[in-house]
This record gives structure tokens, sequence and C-alpha cells, in this order.
């Protein structure tokens, strides 16, 4: 018998050729953040301190796009759609295909974040990211901690219909307080307050740290401390709402 | 008696979903190479007795073996050996057929090739197919061949032909009986008498979670010592229905006596017990039927061992119904 190894990686396979193959996801995953960097780019071109908000801004957008946008969504419809109860009666380990969804989602994650990268250093002015190892640090963080929160939210999603404006309803409003359009220090103090509390105006802090500024690790610990806070609460709400069943069979 | 293990051995099986007890209780066997057929209403029980058997769901009390496995602890080598047909499940929209089918195929340690697996579905025009193009019946023949392509000795078939048009039926029905010419084993829920009666070498009745009747088609539907239903409409018009264990001597009376009185039986008819009326009975589906179907005699239960229903008090009196 193949092992689990070699099964999650032919999963992975198939599932990297399926996101090419269906247009919303490639679009929200991929073009949507780029459009917005070439957006908002082109409008704040000349202005170095915007666009040294902006591109760390929309790199840790990516990092929530690719994994608690997109599991959010496709954990939602392969449950409904009985395909993980169909999984589930194969052979195919638990493991190797769980790793494969999350593998997929990384990987477009460190697509998207490299993509970001180059555009930043040839459109828009900066350089190439001072510390390579923060920035693997907190995208690694991001990823952990939005795709756990992204599978936590399936669960609490009863249909594919409903997928997109509940998992709208908590993106928009924290990608608006947490810093990826604007510097967050002109918002109101308690939207500050909120986006504190919140991962992602912390990831973009890790990744403007490692692209911009350059600031190292040590001055982010507490940043670290949050993410990982909300990656436990995600990790742990993830495996114990999981059902492999839809609510409708 | 075959000496071999059974594929499937189900003793007092029990499982309750809070207050509702959905099986209280029910015990069958299947043989390896036979087709069995759990037969009753929706809401049975049928699916989650499958669902058990599957590794889907934890059983609340009693014995499983599944070719000789505990289906509850979900290994491996189990899954390989058995192919599920889910009563419905989505499938990755935006591949084909074929890529469907050979991924599938290779999440198995000994699959049968895809172009075979898509000959016995008959889904070869469509291999290059996405999969949300295919029509609701094309779809639930791909979900048998993706439940065929990992060559698995025992298939569990949930409502096969629910929604089926009556040619796509014939068409899945002779596809099941392929499947047991190669000598596999086939666990089919149904609702449909006509499907079980069809396909099924046994068949167990099943309702409110019990198993009312037990044994092949033929011995559901009366085997030693049936009553035969003899009907006719009198000269009022009246239309008159007798039961008898001996047709031969009560057609000689009938005959005899409307012979002699110089009338006619009309529309007379000599049927056996089918299956039909069997389940009709025992499932109490007949409810809002005929009321003809309502005079029907009580039926045997089954003994607590599941054995055919032995038929008895052969002397019940003929009854005579007037239609409405």
């Amino acid at each position: 018998m193949p092992d689990a190894l070699a099964l999650g990686w032919r999963q992975y396979r198939l599932e990297r050729r399926m996101f090419w193959r269906n247009p919303a996801a490639a679009f929200f995953n991929f073009l949507l953040p780029l459009s917005l960097l070439a957006l908002l780019g082109a409008v704040a071109s000349g202005h170095q301190r915007d666009l040294n908000i902006i591109v760390p801004g929309i790199a840790g957008m990516s990092v929530m796009t690719t994994t608690f946008i997109a599991l959010a969504h496709n954990m939602t419809a392969l449950r409904e759609d009985g395909v993980l109860k169909r999984i589930r009666g194969t052979p195919l380990p638990t493991g190797a295909y769980l790793g494969a969804l999350a593998a997929n989602a990384v990987t477009n994650a460190a697509v998207q974040v490299s993509i970001v990268v180059v555009a930043g250093k040839l459109f828009f002015g900066l350089s190439w990211p001072k510390d390579w190892l923060e920035l693997i640090v907190f995208v690694a963080a991001g990823v952990v901690c939005f795709a756990s929160l992204g599978v936590a939210l399936s669960h609490a999603i009863p249909n594919s219909e409903s997928a997109p404006v509940i998992v709208n309803a908590v993106f928009l409003p924290v990608i608006l307080i947490s810093g990826v359009f604007f510097d967050p220090k002109h918002a109101p103090g308690f939207l500050r307050d909120i986006a504190q509390a919140l991962p992602l105006k912390h990831v973009i802090d890790g990744l403007s740290a490692a692209m911009v500024t350059g600031r190292g690790l040590g001055d982010h610990l507490s940043a670290l401390a949050v993410i990982g806070l909300w990656s436990v609460a995600g990790i742990v709400l993830a495996v114990r709402g999981f059902s492999w069943e839809g609510h409708r069979s | 008696m075959s000496s071999a293990p059974a594929a499937i051995e189900v003793t007092g099986l029990r499982k309750s979903y809070g207050t509702l007890e959905a099986l209280r209780g029910i015990s069958f066997s299947v043989r390896r190479g036979e087709v069995f057929g759990l037969l009753g209403p929706n809401g049975a029980g049928k699916t989650t007795t499958v669902e058990i058997l599957e590794g889907y769901r934890e059983r609340g009390g009693g014995s499983v073996a599944v070719l000789g496995e505990d289906p509850e602890r979900r290994s491996r080598e189990l899954r390989a050996r058995v192919g599920i047909v889910l009563q419905s499940c989505g499938i990755y929209r935006h591949l084909t057929v074929h890529e469907v089918l050979s991924h599938w195929a290779g999440l198995y340690p000994r699959p049968r090739p895809v172009a075979e697996v898509l000959e016995v579905v008959g889904l070869t025009d469509k291999a290059d197919e996405r999969t949300r193009r295919l029509s609701g019946g094309q779809r639930r023949r791909l979900d048998l061949g993706l439940a065929l392509v990992g060559d698995p000795e025992l298939i569990f078939l949930d409502e096969p032909t629910t929604g089926f048009d009556p040619a796509a039926r014939r068409n899945a029905w002779d596809t099941v009986r392929s499947l047991r010419d190669l000598g596999k084993t086939i666990l089919l829920t149904t609702h449909y008498l006509d499907e079980a009666q069809a396909l099924a070498d046994q068949v167990a009745i099943i309702k409110d979670g019990r198993i009312l009747a037990q044994g092949s088609p033929q011995e559901l539907g009366g085997g030693e010592g049936e009553r035969y239903t003899v009907s006719y409409v009198d000269g009022a018009g009246r239309r008159v229905e007798h039961r008898t264990l001996d047709p031969t001597s009560l057609l000689h009376e009938l005959t005899g006596q409307a012979l002699a009185r110089g009338q006619r039986l009309h529309k007379l008819s000599v049927t056996r017990p089918s299956l039909e009326e069997v389940y009709l009975e025992l499932t109490g589906e007949h409810a809002a039927g005929s009321e003809t179907a309502m005079e029907m005699g009580p039926l045997e239960r089954a003994t607590e061992a599941g054995g055919p229903p032995a038929t008895t008090d052969p002397d019940s009196p003929t009854r005579v119904t007037a239609d409405a």
C-alpha cells in the first residue's frame, strides 16, 4: 500500500490542479490582493511613507485571504457537498488528506507573499526584505493562526450559500482596522484597541518590520504572543468542532 | 449453508440519537457473494445501519463484523476492501470524470483499471467531461464508479436508484447483477419493493429500528404453504376475494357453483402473495391504501432469529369483501 506521505502528496497535487480550475478561488486568492496592491500602489505612487504601509499591509492581507478565507469557504463547501464524507470512506489517511488541504493553502500564501515582496521591490520603492528570517517567521505564524481560525469558522457556517456573507463580515472589518490600507495611528482609539487584540495587525507589524523598518524579531515578541494565543484558540476550535458530514444529510 | 465466514455479521445492533431509538437491536448476516437488501420505509433505520457498517457512525450496542473486522476501528485495510455509494454526495466539480476516477484509483492498493470502470458504469463517453456537467443519473453512475475503482470485495449501495427514471433503474439493476456475477458481496438499502425483489438474494424488512421479517424474496412472499388470493367480480358487480392454501379445490368449488347457477366469474384471478403484500402488511404502509389491502389476514411476524415467516392458521376462513 502506498504510504501516507505519497497519498498526501497525490492529494496535494490534485488540490493544486483544482485551485487553478476554479475561477472564484483564483480570483479571491490571487487577483484580489494583487489588484488592490496595484491600485493602491498607483494611488500612493510617489508617497513612499504610504507605500511602506500598503505593501506589508497587502502581504498580511494575502496571508489571511489564502488561509482564513480560503479554508472557511472550502471546508464549508467540502463538508456540505459531502466530499469530506466520501473521502472518509476511502483508505486515504485523515492526516494525509488534511495535510494536503493545509499545504495547498500554505502554497498559496507563500506564492502570494513572494509576489508582493517582488512587486514591492520592483514597483513600489521598497528594498528587498531586511530580515528574511523574520519575514518567514511571521508568514508562518500568520498561516498557522489564520488557517486554524478559518477551519474553526467553517464549523459555524451552516451552508455554502451563507459562507461569503459570514466570512466577509469577519474579514472586511478586520482588514480595515488592522492597517492594511492606512496607518492605524490615525484611527480612533477604540478601533486601535480592537485591532491590538486581533491577530492581523500583529502579523502586519511583523511583516512591516521584516520588509521595511528592519526592526528585529526581538522587538515583536508580544506580537508573536498574540498571534500564538489566537492560534491555540483556533486549533482547539478547529479540532473540536470538526465534522465530516454536512448539516443537510 | 456455506462454511465461509460471513461478509457481514450483525448481532443485537442498537443506536440512539438523543431520545430517539433509531435501531432497537437488529441482527442479520450477509454471506459472501450474495446481494442483501435492507428494505423499509423512509426513517426505518436503513441508512443508520449501513453507516455503522461503513464506519461512519458508532453503534450504541451490539456487535458488528464487516469482513471480519470491527468497522468502528476504521482501519485502512478494511476501507480498501469496501466500496461505498452514499445517498447523496458531491464530488470535485472542476475535474473530469476520468481525473476523479484515476485519483480515486490511486488511493487504493489494488485498483481496477479506470477504463474498465468507465465501461462498467457506462461513462466511457463522458470520461473527459467535467463532473459538474453530468446529469443526475450520470453522477450516480460516477458514484458507483468511485466505489468500484478500488476493486472492493464488499459494496454498500444506499438507495442506489432513488430518483432514477425507469430505464436508468434497469441499467443500474443490470450493473448490480454484473457485480454479483463478479463475486462481489452487495448490501443495498431500498424503499422500492421491486428493487429488492429483482436484485436481492436475501431481504430484511426493517421498520422503526426493528427487523420485521427476513428471508429470500420467495420465502417472504409465501414459500411453504403460501396463501393464494382468488378474486372475481360476482353477478351483482361486487368484488369477492378469497384466501386459500389450496387454490385448486377452491377454484373447482367456485367455478362449479357458478356454472350450476349459470353465472360467470368476471375478472377471475389467482395470485400468489408477493413480497409487496408482505411488506405492506408488515410495515403498515398500506394504511392509506385500498380497503381490500386492509382486509388481508394478519401475517406472521418473523421469529427472533429472523427466519422466514412460518405460515400458520392454514384453515383461516375465506373472506368476502365488497368494494366501495
